[in-house]
């Protein structure tokens, strides 16, 4: 079995893994960070997004060989010191969240769109959320925290 | 008011876990020793199971066991039960037919439950369920409504004659009769109410355990009502006592209807986990919940409705045909009936209703209860029909539904469809969004969008719905095999914290925050005192769940009537340690008072004294604890007007909703915040299933929209920002004035849409346009007109 090294959520972590052991299984079911979810089968639902190296990307559709030497941040790595992040504390603020399924995606995806693009737009909002999907708020007030976590800077 | 009571927009105190991945969910837990299952289903719509091939997967590496429907039938167990009966209208009862948790000798449709396999990992699980052979002879198969009542068609049961279940109707068909004899115009629609499927972003999810020292079973599932699936897995399904089951629902992510209903894979958890001896889990994968959750709606309907010269709706006649699937699914046979018949008076006072659904089988999943469950079905119909008769009258839609109002003076008003509206004013909500969305100036704005090259239409509907289906004993008599009141407990801790025990289940609406609410409003303590508790039928005394928009008006309702209990019993401890009158005792702002005077004593100072009680009256328990089972007189009616706003660019038919505004009385508003989010959800919901949404299966059985590759979620770019309010009329039967908003957004959106997209399309002649109006549909009628 492939030995892998990753630095997750800001703590190296060194484990054996099959080769065809998906990233969020490995997070999941091996490292216990079940704040990531699995919402389908094809890559489209967007529950599953970490970051890999700052980059927004879908778990469920990489290996976690492919993470090995990288970097990988999971929704249990966002707030610091009990603190929530800017993106989270928006969420809270604005009734971004309802059964929270899709919450930790959506708080992935969307910080990674504030800080490549910090004025974004409601339609770019919109367009970039295109990935993740809600089926709790219809996605009003998911996009009203993330206009008020980007003008707030929230990274 | 209390700070954080009731009317106060509180930020919910259940977010924080899921913000920050501390969620719980079924498929989160890990149990020691689990094993894992996976399913095998049918590819098949309609076949004969002939042999089952599984020597080589239980060789495979790492499984336990391979468990098939002969099993089940050597044990005689495991049929799914279905929750109501309902009677033919010539007094007959339904067809039901059994629902073998695993098929033996026939599958009837794609996804229905041939095996399961069992090993050491989810991939072994996999492996080996590939090696399982299963030889089908297929036979013919009904797919759709239209399939199933051909003359001749193929029968899904040998039982149910034509493929009918059963033929029920409601209301006076004489007097309706009458009604049309008379009429100066009848205007008429054929529609389709498209079937859905309901995709909570959770997959469903089930876990089984057995204590051999005990014989204890649990069951952690993805259900919004735990104490229903106790009921239905230990008396029906399973056979074993309540005492010896748990059920556990811990967070759950959305339902939307779909898991209310006790579903195939919960028994079989339970019973290979009994078997083995150890834990047995399973989560779908999403292809296993297009082919397995209960889908919803598919309704063929026609309808008429009579008017007078005025304009006045003389009577209306509604024959729809629904799908019910291949199975009675726990509430399938109520929904096209109690929940859909009764609500065809709408917000009007059409005074003859006559309505007959037939239900039919198909080789299709079996179709349930969907966000608003038969009430989006009937308020499409009845809205599109107002709709149809304004344009053939040449009256304005806004004005022929003003005229035709039941009047805020009117209530209670008696319907010719058995229900009593309690309470409404339907030209407030109306005026409200009117004035909201700029109705007024809406023919600029389409002139403006002409300019651009796109038609712009503008449409509106207006609503009535029913909640909180009571009282019990009304229920039973429609056909329902439980109760549906609701419980909570509410237990004072010593140090005078609060934990509160809800029968209903939260799976996004909220409920651990409006609830403390409800308690902070009720006892003047702050709301971090209170912690609500739900989804574990060992910790709450008993519960009906939540669906039907029944949360907070009946499990609410019971909670404010045992708060009352507290503060009553409150009275009694600080009247003896006040050396007052019980009469005398005032309490207010967390404080009971002696009226008049300024002696007092906190609340946390008569808890502390309820559980040490030296000084104490006499003959009073010790202890600060309630209950409260709330049976409720009657249903609650929300009500409302939406109004929705498209651009049809028609190049390529694509409609884009511009601007969407709804006005609803859900009655008292508990957190406002939380209220419009559930209205936002619900239109989502609506327009979804109004422009993008349908589950389409082809002529064999087939599902072609199996993902989320065929079949269209809203996105986040499919929809506009809603504008949303309120207007209360308060519910006049139950203590809390709530009436209920889980569905409102749901029901009420769809006709507004479609509306929306004909007046758009008017001026080219076309007159309706089948759910969902994809651009396909829109760029043809555009072309054909």
């Amino acid at each position: 079995m492939p030995a892998i090294t990753i630095r997750l959520n800001g703590k190296s972590v060194a484990c054996q893994v099959e080769a065809r052991t998906l990233l969020v299984e490995l997070l999941r079911d091996r490292l216990g960070l079940t704040g990531t979810h699995v919402g389908c089968d094809t890559s489209q639902c967007g529950a599953c997004t970490v970051h890999l190296d700052g980059r927004s990307v879908k778990s469920c559709t990489m290996l976690a060989v492919e993470a090995d030497g990288r970097s990988v941040t999971t929704i249990e790595g966002l707030a610091t010191n009990g603190e929530l992040h800017p993106m989270q504390a928006a969420f809270k603020e604005h009734h971004g969240l309802q059964c929270g399924f899709c919450t930790p995606g959506m708080i992935m995806s969307a910080t990674d769109l504030v800080a490549r693009r910090p004025g974004a737009s409601e339609a770019e909002i919109r367009s970039w959320l295109e990935g993740n999907f809600c089926r709790c708020t219809g996605y009003h007030n998911i996009v009203k925290a993330v206009q008020a976590a980007a003008k707030s800077g929230g990274r | 008011m209390a700070q954080d009571g009731i009317g106060a927009a509180v930020r919910r105190k259940e977010d924080r876990r899921f913000l920050t991945g501390a969620g719980s969910y079924t498929d989160d837990l890990r149990r020691p020793n689990q094993t894992y299952a996976a399913m095998i289903r049918s590819p098949h719509a309609s076949a004969r199971l002939q042999a089952i091939r599984a020597d080589a997967a239980r060789q495979a590496p790492g499984v336990v066991a391979v468990l098939t429907g002969a099993d089940l039938a050597a044990e005689k167990i495991g049929n799914i039960p279905t929750g109501w009966l309902i009677h033919s209208k010539d007094g007959s009862p339904m067809v039901e037919p059994p629902h073998p948790a695993l098929c033996a000798d026939r599958v009837r449709h794609v996804g229905d439950l041939v095996a399961m396999v069992i090993a050491e990992s989810w991939h072994q699980a996999r492996e080996a369920a590939a090696l399982v052979e299963v030889d089908y002879q297929e036979l013919p198969a009904v797919a759709s409504i239209q399939q199933a009542t051909r003359p001749g068609a193929p029968l899904v049961w040998d039982q149910a004659k034509e493929n009918t279940c059963f033929d029920w109707h409601i209301g006076d068909k004489a007097a309706t009769d009458a009604a049309f004899a008379r009429a100066q115009t009848v205007v008429s629609i054929d529609l389709v109410n498209n079937r859905l499927i309901p995709n909570a972003i959770e997959p469903r999810a089930a876990i089984g355990e057995y204590d051999r020292a005990t014989g204890d079973h649990t069951l952690y599932t993805t259900s919004q009502n735990p104490h229903l699936t106790r009921l239905l897995l230990g008396a029906f399904s399973y056979g074993i006592p309540e005492q010896k089951l748990r059920v556990v629902s811990p967070d759950v992510g959305g339902g939307f209807g779909s898991k209310i209903f006790h579903y195939p894979e919960e028994f079989l958890v339970v019973w290979a986990a009994r078997k083995l001896g150890r834990p047995v889990r399973w989560t779908a994968q999403r292809s296993e919940s297009f082919m397995s959750d209960a889908h919803g709606r598919d309704h063929v309907s026609h309808a008429e409705l009579a008017l007078d010269k005025d304009g006045r709706f003389l009577g209306l006649r509604v024959r729809t045909l629904a799908n019910l699937g291949a199975y009675l699914s726990t509430f399938a046979p109520a929904v096209p009936t109690y929940l859909y018949g009764t609500l065809f008076a709408g917000c009007y006072t059409t005074p003859a209703i006559y309505v007959e659904v037939r239900t039919v089988f198909t080789n299709t999943v079996p179709v349930d209860a969907y966000r608003g469950a038969g009430r989006p079905e009937a308020v499409f119909l009845l809205e599109r029909i107002v709709d149809v008769a304004a344009r053939q009258l040449g009256l304005d839609r806004v004005e022929l539904r003003r005229r035709n109002f039941i009047a805020a003076s009117q209530f209670p008003y008696q319907t010719p469809v058995a229900v009593q509206y309690d309470s409404g004013d339907y030209q407030a909500t109306l005026d409200a969004a009117l004035e909201k969305s700029r109705w007024a100036g809406f023919e600029e704005r389409r002139k403006e969008a002409r300019a651009r090259g796109k038609l712009r239409g503008i449409g509106l509907s207006t609503y009535v719905e029913a909640c909180g289906l009571a009282p019990s004993a009304l229920a039973g008599a429609l056909g329902a095999r439980a109760g549906l009141y609701e419980s909570a407990s509410v237990r004072v801790h010593p140090t005078g914290g609060v934990s509160v025990f809800t029968g209903t289940h939260s799976h996004g609406q909220g409920h651990e925050t409006t609830f403390a609410q409800l308690v902070a409003e009720g006892l003047g303590i702050p709301i971090e005192q209170v912690e609500v508790v739900h989804g574990d039928t060992d910790r709450i005394p008993f519960g009906m769940g939540t669906y039907g928009s029944r949360s907070l008006a009946v499990g609410g309702s019971a909670l404010v009537l045992a708060v009352q209990k507290i503060v009553d019993k409150g009275k009694k401890i600080a009247a003896h340690l006040l050396e007052a009158s019980e009469g005398d005792i005032e309490f207010k702002g967390g404080k009971y008072t002696v009226a008049g005077t300024d002696r007092s004593r906190t609340f946390g100072e008569i808890a502390l004294t309820a559980y040490v009680p030296h000084k104490y009256p006499a003959g009073l328990e010790p202890g600060l604890e309630e209950t409260c089972f709330y049976d409720p007189k009657n249903f609650t009616f929300p009500a409302g007007c939406h109004v929705c706003e498209v651009e049809i660019d028609p190049d390529t038919g694509v409609v884009q909703v511009v601007a969407f505004t709804a006005v609803d009385d859900v009655g008292v508003v508990v957190n406002p915040m939380i209220v419009a989010g559930q209205v936002h959800g619900g239109l989502a919901q609506g327009i979804g299933q109004a422009l993008l949404e349908t589950a389409l299966y082809d002529e064999a059985g087939q599902l072609l929209s199996g993902s989320y590759l065929g079949y269209t979620m809203p996105r986040a770019a499919d929809l506009p920002s809603y504008q949303v309010g309120t207007h209360a009329t308060p519910c006049t039967h139950n203590p809390l004035g709530s009436k209920g908003v889980g569905e409102v957004g749901a029901i009420g959106s769809p006709p507004a849409v479609i509306n929306a997209v004909v007046d758009a399309l008017a001026h080219l002649g076309v007159r309706h346009l089948d759910m969902p109006a994809t651009p396909e549909k829109v760029w043809r009628a555009i072309r054909a007109a």
